[in-house]
């Protein structure tokens, strides 16, 4: 079984956004609405200043409270890669699923369903790769099964170091942040 | 398109294409498509370059049954990748505008209310047609100026020149990289050029001295900034503000803004005193060397950090570790130079400095560019110029060379010295935010007879026209083939992928129609930009409908560093590396550069920086409803401790009040640790004044509002603008 | 200095999570104050108090179905794809406390209607002079009627609990991620239907009774609450995070002032002097403990939304 993950390097994101953009137009994401984001997080004091830049989304958890939240079953874990999806004709727009996740990945849809990343699963299953991971300007975005120890993203994992956003929800995110 | 390229679409998408209806056989079919819009059917691929920002990456537009879907980079184009910065995958916004300037206008009150009349093409050109012969029959055609900037406006250039005048310019001289280009000039005999010919992606160690990549979106740049940091490449950031770059460097010099001369001088004093320097090269392409030596060896470090805060030993540290990297040590020369009035020779400083390390012409350091070779249209030669342009009256500033003075040009027209300047054409710059002080600008366009504005959107310039010509936006229009000079030789092709949605014009059509009007049909002999192009492109063996399906045709590789068999070639005097500018001398100036001491901000007073956010360009994309969801207000920068000791809470607006009295708009505060407690600092582009932009409208605060004080270059006429100060207004 | 920025900006999620408004705490209250007056009039059914002419038995089933509905009409409210909900019925979900709570509310609905066919009143004779006579048959069952009663108590615990369980599994919100949660809506939603009672009934036997059992509920209201903060502030940091959003963080003024003193302490006083007869019942403390019941899942709810594990990240 495939785990659809990514891998993205700190280093070298500059936080410009285009994934954010690159999203928004391959998925039609409405105006004023974020399916990926970029958080600038730094420490410190002037002019010793350490800082992080990443871009976020859906983290595709292997443990997933938005899918067990799901009253009717329209968030999903697809078969393909273990991508958390929501089908928009089962979904009734009750949001626990928005309320349920520590990243606060999701939102309702100007339409009334729960949006969120799907790693782009339309593109992925063509053979492509994500919108946001093929418009990166820096590279830092790497797309992959993690459960293949060969692919690209689990090779990055065995030679870098790395972290997950908040490992203490319990989610077992699948998007791994190098530094 | 032919098949092979058809796979490699297919390879890039993975979606299929329909009939590649590839819009228009003529340029008469484009204008006249609106009804073929419904019979557009399936995902159509079509290849064109980019308009966000001046860098002209090749692009791929989506077309979806007939709807504008996205854009990506083509893959084949060396500036881009294949890969879009955000303002190029945000390009689907400018055609979607809804602020955008959808027909013709002519103004019916005074200039600046923004009150319109809709008009008709040929009303609106006959109105121009009118006052040109007018002011050329009154004045001469010298009278009447171009201020232009990006590819778009060459048609009227051309058409300027047919018309009998001299002043054509451009923002991104005086205001923008012009000290850059003379510094280097004066040194290496040759230009840095745009895109910069920085071997960022090969070098060991890169110096970046207010240089602000990652926020700053120059894609080709960005991209090899991202594979030094991934190989391990040695970063020094200098800059004020710590940034996105700072965050990636190796050392971070949080200098105190105006003295990078200080550190300049000392870097090169302790490569020199240390003999760090490339003796083989300097000795080789390099003159005056013993007299430089002189001048700089006197600047310690210890001199250094009076001026700079900066440690004296991290200043050594530095030196010596750009020094140990040489050549493939780039000390970045940056881009917007214009900030304290000493710019020409701070630039040539660092071009002395690059020099020093032997990175001119080196792997890893400056490499030489190549472009495509295609012969212009085979005008007929433009009628003889009476008069000099008016940018640089006299001389003045003897260095500027190559470009016009834009605030010269602005100059004249308010003194209507050494002649009147009565007629301004506008292209793609939004002068209100371009040129500093806009009280002069308005002065200068209150003493116009005729005023034209062509622009996609009605910018704040566009405000104060007479008549208003709106363009179509790049994926709508042809424009001039882009050979920009690079690593390798390419050329590339901007053609229309979707219609107007209004009534919305290319400027090549306007500078045309105009042109039939005034009685000088005979400078666009072409029958449309179509035939303009493939009498240009078969001139060098190619065709227009090779390069339209291409999008990117490359040359063959040639040599770019000198030590694989580039052509070492300095247009300087003495033919070599001027390390001592006799030159300079000669002129009365500094023939190695000196410090001068820049005043500090008054007590309570803060130095006003400004810099690029990575989602818009100037002011020309805030409107773009793509950029504006990702940033649709600028931020006010301020330190921690500042905030604390004038009680400025994180995300309150305040206003801001500079040496002259002038309010800006409100702005929202940021307190952070990211920045020095002597300056503050916004992005550029915002606060925008022209109440048709309604999406923008008075969103955020305008650094170029306050920018009201401005040093000029003696050199070369360049604006200097950081050398306001302001102050906080509290209540908003 | 620690600074975190987002360019995220979702609407009801940016810069704090606010996408359950009203609606959802209107749902909750009504649903605990149901849960609470069915296990009181199931247990008056039990006990086989239906033979007295008290009220709890006849028209508190009859208001539980008009506030159910209301509270199930604000919980429709809230949904963004309303055409679909019909969706909650075509599967069920093991895991999903809504999935639960949805067809909780399917037993709960003919549970209460058979309540109120033991003895209908008389505007629904009226109306349909059938209901006598099925009253009159079930009136001669006496185990039906103890089932009928323990049905009403079962369901009503469900659906009592289930108003906790449905914030307190989503555990990304730090302050409802207590196990205790339940348990404080329902003795809640028994306080608030304890006090309706109280407040109507026109018997003063079940007034004086009901008064009383309020008293208990309150007492052991702030218990629950003791030990939940307890709970809360032993664990994470998130978790200590969010017991101080309403100790004394942003939601502590109305949490003491509202949900503590007039919704809980302040009535309890008053009933405690008046089953004391130190005073004379009023409508006051009642109303007071139901208001504070409402305001207790507008706090839960809007502090739960403010709570979050990330924000342990910025003090």
């Amino acid at each position: 079984m495939a785990r659809f993950g990514m891998v993205i390097d700190t280093k070298k994101c500059v936080g410009c956004q285009d994934c954010v953009i690159a999203c928004k137009t391959e998925n039609k994401v409405p105006e004023g609405h974020d399916r990926d984001w970029i958080v600038t997080e730094s420490h410190g004091k002037f002019p010793d200043i350490l800082m992080e830049i990443r871009t976020e989304r859906c983290n595709h958890c292997s443990n997933t409270p938005c899918v067990s939240c799901c009253p009717t079953g329209a968030s999903h874990i697809h078969d393909v890669g273990g991508v958390v999806l929501v089908n928009h004709d089962l979904c009734i727009g009750c949001k626990a699923c928005v309320e349920s996740c520590p990243y606060d990945a999701r939102f309702i849809h100007p339409d009334g369903y729960a949006d969120k990343c799907t790693f782009c699963i339309h593109r992925v299953e063509k053979g492509l790769k994500p919108a946001c991971v093929e418009v990166c300007p820096t590279y830092c975005m790497h797309f992959g099964d993690l459960d293949d120890p060969n692919s690209e993203v689990s090779k990055l994992l065995q030679s870098r170091k790395y972290h997950v956003n908040l490992p203490e929800a319990g989610t077992q995110p699948n998007i791994f942040y190098l530094i | 398109m032919n098949s092979l390229s058809r796979r490699k679409f297919l390879k890039i998408s993975g979606a299929t294409i329909a009939t590649a209806a590839v819009l228009a056989g003529s340029a008469k079919t484009f204008v006249k498509a609106s009804k073929k819009i419904s019979e557009r059917k399936g995902l159509e691929i079509i290849p064109t370059y980019c308009d966000l920002c001046f860098w002209k990456c090749g692009a791929l537009a989506y077309i979806e049954d007939g709807k504008l879907w996205k854009v990506e980079g083509n893959p084949a184009d060396p500036l881009s990748n294949g890969r879009l910065c955000p303002r190029g995958t945000g390009g689907v916004g400018a055609h979607y505008d809804p602020d955008r300037l959808k027909s013709p206008l002519i103004r019916k009150s005074l200039r600046g209310e923004e009150k319109w009349i809709d008009v008709t093409w040929d009303e609106a050109f006959d109105y121009i047609a009118e006052k040109m012969i007018k002011i050329k029959n009154e004045y001469g055609p010298e009278s009447v100026a171009l201020f232009s900037h990006g590819i778009g406006g060459s048609f009227l250039k051309h058409l300027i020149r047919a018309y009998g005048s001299p002043n054509e310019t451009a923002p991104s001289f005086a205001q923008c990289r012009g000290p850059r280009e003379v510094g280097f000039e004066l040194t290496f005999g040759d230009v840095v050029g745009s895109p910069e010919r920085t071997d960022i992606e090969n070098t060991r160690c890169l110096t970046l001295i207010g240089s602000h990549l990652g926020e700053n979106m120059h894609n080709t740049q960005v991209q090899e900034f991202s594979r030094a940091v991934e190989r391990g490449a040695s970063i020094i950031v200098v800059d004020p503000r710590f940034s996105v770059a700072a965050s990636k460097a190796k050392y971070y010099l949080p200098i105190k803004p105006g003295t990078d001369l200080a550190l300049l001088l000392a870097w090169m004093s302790i490569i020199v005193n240390e003999k760090l320097y490339d003796a083989e090269y300097i000795s080789k392409y390099g003159t005056g060397f013993d007299l430089f030596v002189a001048e700089v060896s006197k600047y310690t470090p210890e001199w250094a950090y009076v001026e700079t805060g900066i440690e004296p030993d991290l200043i050594r540290e530095t030196a010596r570790e750009m020094a140990r990297y040489k050549p493939a040590s780039l000390v970045h020369p940056g881009r917007h130079a214009t900030w304290y009035g000493d710019d020409a020779q701070r630039s040539r400083a660092i071009a002395l400095l690059n020099a020093l390390l032997g990175s001119w012409g080196r792997k890893g350091g400056f490499y030489q560019t190549h472009s495509f070779s295609i012969p212009k249209y085979p005008y007929p030669p433009y009628p003889e110029l009476k008069k000099e342009s008016v940018h640089n009256p006299n001389n003045k500033y003897p260095f500027a060379t190559g470009e016009q003075i834009s605030t010269g040009i602005r100059e004249a027209t308010i003194t209507g010295k050494p002649y009147p300047i009565k007629g301004w054409f506008v292209y793609g710059t939004n002068l209100m935010q371009a040129l500093p002080n806009q009280n002069e600008t308005v002065e200068a366009i209150q003493n116009l007879d005729l005023m034209v504005v062509v622009d996609v959107i009605p910018s704040e310039i566009a405000g104060w026209a007479d008549v208003v010509l709106p363009e179509s936006v790049y994926l709508e229009r042809y424009d001039d083939l882009n050979t920009s000079p690079f690593k390798e030789a390419f050329v590339g092709i901007r053609q229309p992928v979707i219609e107007e949605p209004n009534d919305q014009k290319p400027n090549w059509w306007m500078a045309k129609k105009i042109a039939e009007k005034i009685g000088l049909g005979n400078y666009f002999p072409w029958k449309d930009v179509e035939e303009y192009l493939d009498t240009r492109l078969q001139a060098a063996d190619l065709s227009l409908q090779e390069l339209k399906t291409k999008g990117i045709i490359k040359a063959p590789q040639q040599p770019i560093y000198f030590e694989d068999g580039a052509e070492p070639e300095f247009l300087t005097p003495s033919g070599k590396i001027e390390f001592y500018s006799s030159q300079l001398a000669e002129a009365g100036f500094d023939p190695v550069p000196r410090y001068t001491k820049h005043p500090d901000p008054p007590p309570g007073y803060f130095r006003l920086i400004y810099g690029r956010a990575p989602v818009h360009t100037f002011s020309k994309t805030q409107s773009n409803p793509l950029l504006k969801d990702m940033m649709d207000e600028n931020e006010l920068w301020v330190n921690t401790d500042i905030a604390e000791k004038y009680g400025l809470n994180h995300g309150v607006y305040i206003k801001l009040k500079n040496q002259d009295g002038v309010v800006s708009n409100k702005i929202k505060v940021r307190v952070t640790e990211r920045i020095r407690t002597d300056c503050v600092y916004m992005v550029h582009g915002f606060g925008q004044k022209s109440r048709q932009l309604r999406s923008t409208f008075n969103k955020g605060a305008s650094d170029s509002e306050l920018i009201t004080k401005y040093t000029i270059d003696p050199l070369m006429g360049g604006t200097a603008m950081n050398v306001n100060f302001v102050t906080f207004e509290m209540e908003a | 200095m620690h600074e975190i920025f987002t360019t995220r900006n979702n609407p009801y999620v940016d810069p704090i999570m606010a996408m359950w408004e009203w609606q959802i705490p209107v749902y909750l209250f009504l649903g605990g104050m149901v849960a609470g007056m069915m296990i009181i009039a199931g247990y008056f059914l039990f006990s086989g108090r239906h033979k007295e002419s008290n009220c709890a038995c006849f028209s508190i089933p009859f208001t539980s179905l008009i506030l159910l509905s209301l509270g199930m009409f604000a919980l429709f409210l809230d949904l963004a794809h309303k055409p679909y909900v019909w969706r909650l019925y075509t599967t069920f979900q093991l895991k999903s406390p809504m999935s639960w709570g949805a067809w909780i509310l399917i037993l709960v609905y003919p549970a209460l209607i058979a309540n109120i066919l033991i003895r209908p009143s008389q505007w629904m004779i009226n109306r349909v002079p059938k209901l006598s006579e099925i009253a009159g048959k079930i009136q001669q069952h006496h185990i039906l009627i103890r089932n009928i009663g323990i049905l009403n108590m079962l369901f009503g615990l469900m659906l009592g609990a289930y108003t906790g369980v449905l914030l307190s599994t989503l555990g990304s919100r730090p302050l409802w991620n207590t196990s205790l949660l339940w348990v404080l809506f329902l003795v809640s939603g028994l306080s608030a239907a304890a006090a309706y009672v109280h407040l109507v009934a026109k018997n003063k036997a079940e007034s004086e009774l009901l008064a009383k059992a309020d008293n208990g509920f309150l007492v052991v209201e702030l218990f629950v609450f003791v030990m939940m903060f307890l709970g809360l502030l032993s664990s994470a940091k998130p978790h200590i995070e969010a017991a101080n959003l309403l100790l004394n963080g942003a939601y502590a003024p109305i949490f003491w002032v509202f949900v503590i003193g007039m919704g809980i302490v302040i009535p309890l006083i008053i009933q405690l002097l008046a089953v004391n007869h130190k005073v004379k019942h009023t409508p006051i403390a009642p109303i007071m403990v139901i208001v504070g019941g409402l305001i207790l899942r507008f706090v839960i709810v809007s502090a739960g939304q403010y709570s979050h594990w990330f924000n342990a990240h910025f003090h």
